[in-house]
């Protein structure tokens, strides 16, 4: 299974080789989206997982017990989609294709899986519908 | 060569005999029927929009208290609010921005009161003889004041060119974010179900003309502000970037929150969605050829909006537009509409139903909206920064 994660890190673990344990012992193929170290030595990063969903719990795990918070980009983008008009100002700037306006119905949808965490849509909606949580 | 009048078609309708088509359907139709068979085929045609109008805003009246205030200065929920019209009368400009937060404006209030919602009123005056109240605190909402109308000078803009951005920064526009480079390119119109675009001449639609507007019936009460009917036409009598537009008014208590939304644009401001939708009755086979228009028969200039005077870089299409790129100078860009043809479509098809069911009229204006306009722009006379 193919799934993008934001993995948090409390400040002193961004010194860690915690994508490299991913990898080589929990057999998961990682794409680096995107990463952010802030003042306090707190890292972000923006992870596309692909693995048997086996080898993706156990990393989970492994992440837990080294307290870093992980979670789906799902859980970190919020979009009130029922207040949406589908007017489409959020595709002009989703160039990663994540937002996208349905072809014959003109309906807005989602697409997590190809978000890249850019956070474009936030200032592009006129309704102010996104909030997206990438550095905490 | 055959016709029918309005009577006719009311007639028709009342009769339960009348055909009613939106303008996309009856485009679609076009394809193998001709304007003759068309006229014979189809009694009404409606169009819709649903998009950003900033030229819009509310009349209000609160009703006196005791003792009564003139109110000089006024403030809804900390917006100011133009109060020189009367004691207690009031208009709401949409695009007003709050002072202590600049992404909540006279939309917001607008929507509030269709919704419902209670909105706080502060006013401040001098103090007459007759008028002896300095100060009024208090909360108004739909149900407590006498009249609440929409006036908006400025709507459903007969085409609008599309925007893009040529300089290296991205830059921030009430036609959305336009992304450095030309990354990017929006526009604001539902084409081929537009108003405007089809009845370009004004055959049917002119003051007085029963409208939807934002889920109640209004009127188109004058020609929009920036009227202009000299701008260049395509071959198909389509001017190629915006040219003119309605001043409408309708009733705020009689409209539906799900065709009015208020929205703020990026270091732009406040602006407000407007859903418009307007029906034309097939008099004769010109009026049939017009409602028939297609995407691809509808052009728009494609203007550089990170320039001064936003320099017009090409022309392209609405097909072409909908189809998500265009290509200029052999480059691919992605296109986006601002406005949004989901919700359109939804108006086109309400307007059809309220016109079958026989609870929506359609109205021979009272008088046609003008020929010949220009627009002028403002001199700088004396001395400026």
């Amino acid at each position: 299974m193919k799934k993008r994660f934001i993995l948090t890190f409390p400040a002193g673990r961004t010194n860690n080789p915690i994508t490299y344990d991913l990898i080589k012992k929990y057999n998961i193929k990682i794409n680096i989206i995107k990463a952010n170290i802030g003042a306090e030595e707190e890292g972000s990063l923006l992870l596309e997982m692909i693995a048997e969903e086996s080898d993706l719990n156990n990393a989970q795990e492994y992440l837990k017990e080294n307290n870093i918070n992980c979670q789906s980009v799902e859980k970190r983008v919020q979009f009130i989609e029922n207040e949406c008009m589908h007017c489409g100002a959020c595709t002009a700037v989703c160039f990663a294709g994540a937002l996208t306006l349905g072809k014959d119905d003109w309906k807005l949808s989602f697409d997590a899986t190809k978000c890249i965490v850019c956070e474009l849509c936030v200032k592009a909606c006129p309704l102010g519908l996104f909030e997206i949580h990438f550095s905490e | 060569m055959s016709t029918k009048t309005i009577d006719q078609i009311n007639e028709k309708i009342k009769k339960g005999k009348a055909v009613v088509l939106t303008a996309e359907e009856v485009s679609k139709m076009s394809e193998n029927h001709t304007p003759s068979e068309i006229l014979k085929k189809v009694d009404v045609v409606t169009t819709a929009t649903f998009g950003a109008m900033c030229s819009s805003g509310a009349f209000i009246n609160f009703g006196h208290a005791d003792p009564a205030i003139r109110m000089e200065k006024l403030k809804l929920n900390d917006v100011n609010v133009f109060s020189g019209v009367a004691a207690v009368d009031a208009y709401i400009g949409a695009t007003e921005e709050s002072e202590t937060n600049p992404k909540y404006g006279g939309a917001h209030i607008i929507e509030a009161l269709i919704k419902g919602e209670d909105v706080h009123l502060e006013a401040h005056a001098k103090g007459t003889d007759c008028y002896p109240r300095k100060e009024i605190v208090t909360t108004i909402n739909k149900n407590n004041v006498n009249e609440m109308f929409l006036f908006n000078p400025r709507n459903a803009y007969q085409n609008y060119p599309a925007a893009t951005n040529t300089t290296n920064k991205m830059i921030y526009t009430y036609m959305g974010n336009l992304l450095p480079k030309m990354g990017n390119i929006t526009y604001s119109t539902s084409g081929e179900l537009s108003p405007l675009l089809n009845d370009p001449e004004f055959r049917t639609i002119g003051i007085g003309t029963r409208i939807f507007l934002c889920g109640a019936q209004g009127f188109v009460s004058w020609n929009g502000t920036q009227f202009n009917t000299s701008v260049k036409k395509n071959k198909n009598g389509i001017p190629v970037h915006n040219a003119t537009t309605l001043a409408v008014i309708g009733d705020m208590k009689q409209m539906d929150p799900e065709f009015i939304k208020a929205a703020y644009f990026e270091k732009y401001g406040v602006s407000i969605y407007i859903g418009i939708g307007i029906p034309i009755p097939v008099l004769d086979e010109e009026i049939a050829r017009c409602v028939s228009i297609k995407n691809k028969d509808i052009n728009t200039t494609v203007m550089d909006y990170g320039k001064n005077g936003h320099p017009a870089i090409c022309e392209t299409d609405y097909e072409k537009l909908q189809s998500g790129t265009i290509t200029i100078n052999g480059k691919s860009i992605r296109t986006a509409p601002l406005s949004s043809l989901y919700k359109a479509r939804i108006i086109a098809n309400k307007l059809k139903n309220q016109i079958i069911d026989e609870t929506f009229q359609i109205t021979q204006p009272v008088q046609n909206l003008p020929k010949n306009t220009n627009l002028t722009g403002l001199e700088i006379r004396g001395e400026n920064k």
